[in-house]
């Protein structure tokens, strides 16, 4: 019986599906739905029971300045994170792709923070970001210049941890543009050169093209990075101070886990779902139909 | 190459230029991680104020195994790790190898549903995933905490593409030769994808190792808790942190994959560069 | 899990053992969850006083699960009573008390006490520290791990600013001044840190006690953020910093404060009496203990975990359940408990032991927060408890970091609150 066979064809494809099948549906499809469901009630204890209210949650939720705060803060790490951590790992990956001394090494160094884990990226950049103590107010005191609390005022809690992230994240990227670079065919660094192409010619009108499909990835990646990683939040600031670090995760997180009002938790992951919806149709659109090499 | 002689010597600079650069960024690249070394390495006063010639110490680490069950947390993420890893790699060929070589109705569909994982991560659900696992009576387990996972659209993709790409011949060769479907699995596609496997298997014990916001809500005792969310728990305490022992608790916790990642780094590389190709 | 069972059943065959032959059967199961703030030794204590417990009770059999910190430890019990996992009592932060009350989780202990001899031990505990277990004139939680805020500073840098080392301020006033003296131009000084991470309505319950203000009623059901008192109370701290320059700008890190203090980068902290034994430990310098500072009066809010039993139990499990209670929380358990962890005698029996007395003769500052008990209220509690707090929380961030102003940034936390609680008035 092979899968020549047409009916058991069904039977196998489904059979070998099942266990896979059974175990996303219950993890990614049922909870999806039941998100959108659930966020249609109000909040439920032991002496006031769950009871329909339609659109309520939604209609608090955009009366609630808390949850614009976290959409706000959320595009401005994205916005601060991504651009950044794209260009230096296009850097890095240029910077290594050549043979120059102890190249392995420098590999090492730009992706070994991919493999920590975020919880202890940020308990080693807690010390660093601490006031007086920490170890950039010590370095600005050698230098004479005054301390800041840097994770304490609003204004920089988002740079700083905008910072660490990509420090984190470079390097990861960095692995995606390496890839992208030695498939690139040898024969067109040399035909630029003989035609007396600078390099930033070279790299502007050639490489970063031809790179296009892989930053498009890496983006649609980072971008989705950005809603998924708060677990720093948890270490460094737990959103704070008056949520100025705050991301819509960690709201969701505090809003089920804190605050037990896991409809409203519901509402506002419907809403991150309907984020990540908008984003996987653009990269639908984008990556399989209007990126080609130019 | 005849070019003129200036212009190798402009080429030169850059290059010389750019070599530093390269080692500028990686030294200030790899400085935090060797700070925490150092800091794990010195009693705390010598966190603070640097000083070459301080005094070594163990003490850091001993007092953070003393303080919070480090070791016990590693084991948990020791098990989890495999275990998810192990019901991955089933799980996954299996349907892989269904979309790969079963063309039966609603595959399109099936396939398209599955990919729905990648963009909506599981740990993005916690709030109803964690009302499943409570009704399934798995919250506070090393099975609940890999549960989500184990059906990976990432790992099914890659398999899918392996898969696909294995020459049709070799199966019917198999097939001759009296094997059956599971045979045909086992003799002819998973060997041949063996560099799949590996590049997967590192991706995925890296990030579940890694992995912090879901165990964080599903564990709650010394007997599940992953050593992220040990670490987390250890680094918030009520009466405030000594730098030192965070620092060495730190390097306990992500030790075993560092030192892993060093000794296999090529592989890891390679296998993280092989994962993004899609 | 297991190992945790099977610890619990070798401690019960000991037990057994010591009963000398008495027909030990383990007639109840208790299971009991508690939290610790930092884990490893405190387990052992905890494990050590159960262990106790069930040589002088050999029909009872518990099992002592750590269940993380506060938090993990409420999300777990909530959890097991949906799904039916077996659990009798447990140790939870004290101002949970409205929540689990609304989940219909737990049990007052007045309907368990039946004897005048049980009616007078709920009296017999330190009545500011009943304050977070009381509400609608019942008793839901008996108090167990309880502290309070204290000012802890730096003799040395006293002296160098020529203070009187033992004269720490009293009133605000004085803080503000010695704040001043003690204060380096060059930033490698502060005269004093009120961490407003973590905890700040903890700290902040502090000062608005001080100014003769509670933050909310006995029902859990009104807040008063936008009383004058309370509002006065957030200038005077924005004012530490904006205006007296004695304490950094923007929010001060709890988990690091201590850290900065030993290091000697501010001369004055408030902090839990929970890092006593840490500072006693690794101070290089000459330190102090003192009661917070009064401006009306003194105050400090209590803080810490008590004792809830849960309401799906037996009525034998709820006898057995209180028996473990009183014994946690009689003198003997609460003097030995005080000791090893830093964290306060419940009642004025555990200060009349023997081995707490001679501990604080030794070291006196463990007396601090019991004496300053006199001045204290509940800590912040309400019903939806996380949120009214997180309410708090971000206005007192966002009047330190001056991006509001005191009397708007609690006005508004106040109206939030209002719509959030009136439902249960």
């Amino acid at each position: 019986m092979g899968p020549t066979s047409n009916i058991m064809r069904h039977v196998y494809g489904w059979l070998l599906l099942t266990p896979a099948a059974i175990l996303l549906i219950g993890f990614t499809h049922y909870p999806t739905v039941a998100t959108v469901y659930e966020s249609l009630f109000s909040k439920g204890s032991a002496i006031r029971p769950s009871r329909f209210i339609g659109a309520g949650n939604y209609e608090s939720m955009m009366e609630d300045p808390i949850f614009w705060k976290v959409l706000s803060n959320n595009l401005w790490f994205a916005i601060g994170t991504i651009p950044t951590s794209v260009a230096l790992a296009i850097g890095m990956a240029l910077l290594v792709n050549r043979a120059l001394p102890g190249r392995s090494l420098l590999r090492l160094a730009y992706f070994t923070p991919t493999i920590l884990p975020m919880i202890a990226v940020a308990n080693i950049w807690l010390f660093f970001y601490s006031p007086d103590i920490g170890l950039i107010d010590r370095l600005l005191g050698l230098f004479g210049l005054p301390g800041h609390n840097w994770l304490g005022d609003p204004d920089t809690v988002l740079p700083a941890i905008i910072v660490m992230t990509i420090w984190k994240e470079a390097g990861f990227f960095m692995i995606f543009y390496l890839a992208a670079l030695q498939h690139l065919p040898p024969e067109l660094k040399e035909a630029a050169r003989l035609e007396g192409a600078s390099r930033w010619y070279y790299f502007r009108r050639v490489v970063f093209p031809l790179l296009m499909p892989t930053t498009l990835f890496v983006l649609i990646n980072a971008v989705l990075n950005s809603f998924k990683l708060v677990d720093h939040l948890f270490v460094l600031t737990k959103g704070g101070p008056d949520n100025a670090s705050n991301l819509l995760l960690y709201y969701i997180y505090e809003t089920a886990f804190s605050y037990f009002d896991t409809n409203y938790a519901a509402t506002l992951t419907a809403v991150l779902l309907a984020i990540l919806a908008v984003l996987a149709l653009a990269q639908f659109f984008l990556l399989d139909k209007r990126i080609h090499y130019r | 190459m005849n070019l003129p002689a200036h212009a190798t010597r402009n080429l030169d600079l850059a290059d010389l230029l750019q070599t530093l650069a390269a080692w500028v960024l990686a030294i200030l690249w790899i400085s935090p991680l060797l700070y925490a070394f150092w800091a794990a390495f010195h009693s705390s006063e010598y966190a603070i104020h640097f000083n070459v010639f301080a005094p070594l110490t163990l003490e850091n680490f001993r007092e953070a195994l003393s303080r919070a069950p480090f070791l016990r947390y590693g084991l948990n993420t020791f098990m989890l790790v495999t275990m998810l890893l192990a019901s991955q790699l089933v799980i996954c060929t299996l349907a892989a190898y269904a979309f790969a070589r079963y063309r039966f109705a609603g595959s399109n569909v099936a396939f398209a549903l599955v990919l729905v994982q990648l963009m909506v991560a599981p740990e993005i659900l916690i709030v109803e995933n964690y009302g499943t696992l409570a009704s399934l009576g798995l919250v506070d387990t090393i099975t609940g905490i890999g549960l989500p996972y184990m059906a990976s659209a990432f790992g099914i993709f890659l398999l899918r593409q392996t898969f696909k790409s294995t020459p049709r011949e070799l199966e019917e060769a198999a097939r001759l030769e009296g094997c059956g479907m599971f045979g045909v699995l086992w003799r002819v596609y998973v060997p041949l994808a063996r560099p799949t496997y590996l590049a997967y298997g590192l991706v995925s014990i890296s990030h579940h190792w890694n992995n912090f916001l879901w165990p964080l809500v599903v564990s709650n005792s010394v007997e599940t808790r992953p050593l992220t969310v040990g670490l987390g728990i250890f680094g918030a305490p009520e009466s405030g942190v000594d730098w030192s022992i965070i620092s060495s608790a730190t390097l306990l916790s992500v030790a075993p994959l560092l030192i892993a990642f060093l000794l296999f780094q090529r592989q890891f590389i390679q296998s993280f560069m092989h994962s993004g190709i899609k | 899990m297991l190992t945790k069972l099977k610890r619990s059943v070798t401690g019960l065959a000991v037990a057994a053992c010591m009963g000398a032959g008495m027909a030990a059967q383990a007639d109840t199961e208790l299971t009991m969850y508690y939290p610790v703030a930092v884990g490893g030794p405190l387990t052992e204590v905890v494990d050590g006083m159960v262990a106790d417990f069930m040589a002088e009770n050999p029909d009872i059999k518990v099992n002592a699960i750590y269940a993380g910190n506060y938090n993990d430890a409420r999300i777990k019990a909530l959890a097991a009573l949906q799904s039916g996992e077996p659990a009798q009592l447990s140790v939870m932060f004290s101002i949970d008390i409205y929540e689990l009350i609304e989940q219909d989780a737990i049990v007052p202990f007045d309907d368990i006490v039946s004897t005048d001899e049980e009616k007078t031990w709920l009296d017999s505990f330190y009545p500011t520290l009943m304050e977070n277990g009381r509400t609608g004139g019942k008793t839901w939680g008996i108090p167990f791990q309880r502290s309070t805020i204290v000012m802890y500073y730096n003799k040395d840098a006293f002296r160098e600013a020529g203070l009187d080392p033992d004269s720490p301020p009293a009133t605000w006033d004085e803080l503000a001044e010695a704040g001043k003296k003690l204060t380096k131009d060059d930033g490698s000084q502060w005269g004093v840190m009120i961490p407003s991470t973590g905890y700040p309505y903890w700290m902040f319950g502090a000062l608005t006690m001080q100014n003769d203000q509670v933050l909310m009623n006995g029902a859990g059901d009104t807040t008063y953020f936008d009383a004058p008192a309370t509002v006065e109370a957030l200038e005077f701290w924005r004012a530490l910093g904006a205006t007296h320059k004695v304490m950094p700008e923007g929010t001060i890190e709890w988990g690091t404060l201590r850290q900065n203090f030993l290091e000697g980068r501010t001369a004055m902290m408030w902090h839990s009496t929970g890092n006593l034994t840490a500072v006693k430990n690794n101070a290089t310098f000459d330190f102090g203990v003192a009661m917070l500072p009064a401006n009306k009066r003194r105050g400090t809010p209590t803080g810490g975990g008590n004792f809830y039993i849960f309401k799906q139990t037996s009525p034998e499990e709820r006898v057995a359940a209180m028996k473990l209670v009183k014994f946690m929380t009689g003198p003997e358990q609460s003097a030995r408990w005080s000791i090893k962890t830093g964290y306060m005698g419940v009642s004025p029996a555990a200060y009349e032991t023997e081995a707490l007395q001679e501990y604080v003769k030794e070291f006196p500052y463990a007396a601090v927060a019991r004496d300053q008990l006199e001045f204290a209220t509940a800590e912040l509690s309400t019903y939806q408890t996380g949120r009214v707090r997180k309410l708090l929380d971000d206005a007192i961030q966002a009047a330190l970091t001056g991006a509001k102003s005191p009397a708007e940034a609690l006005g508004e936390a106040q109206s939030q609150a209002d719509r959030l609680l009136r439902p249960y008035r």
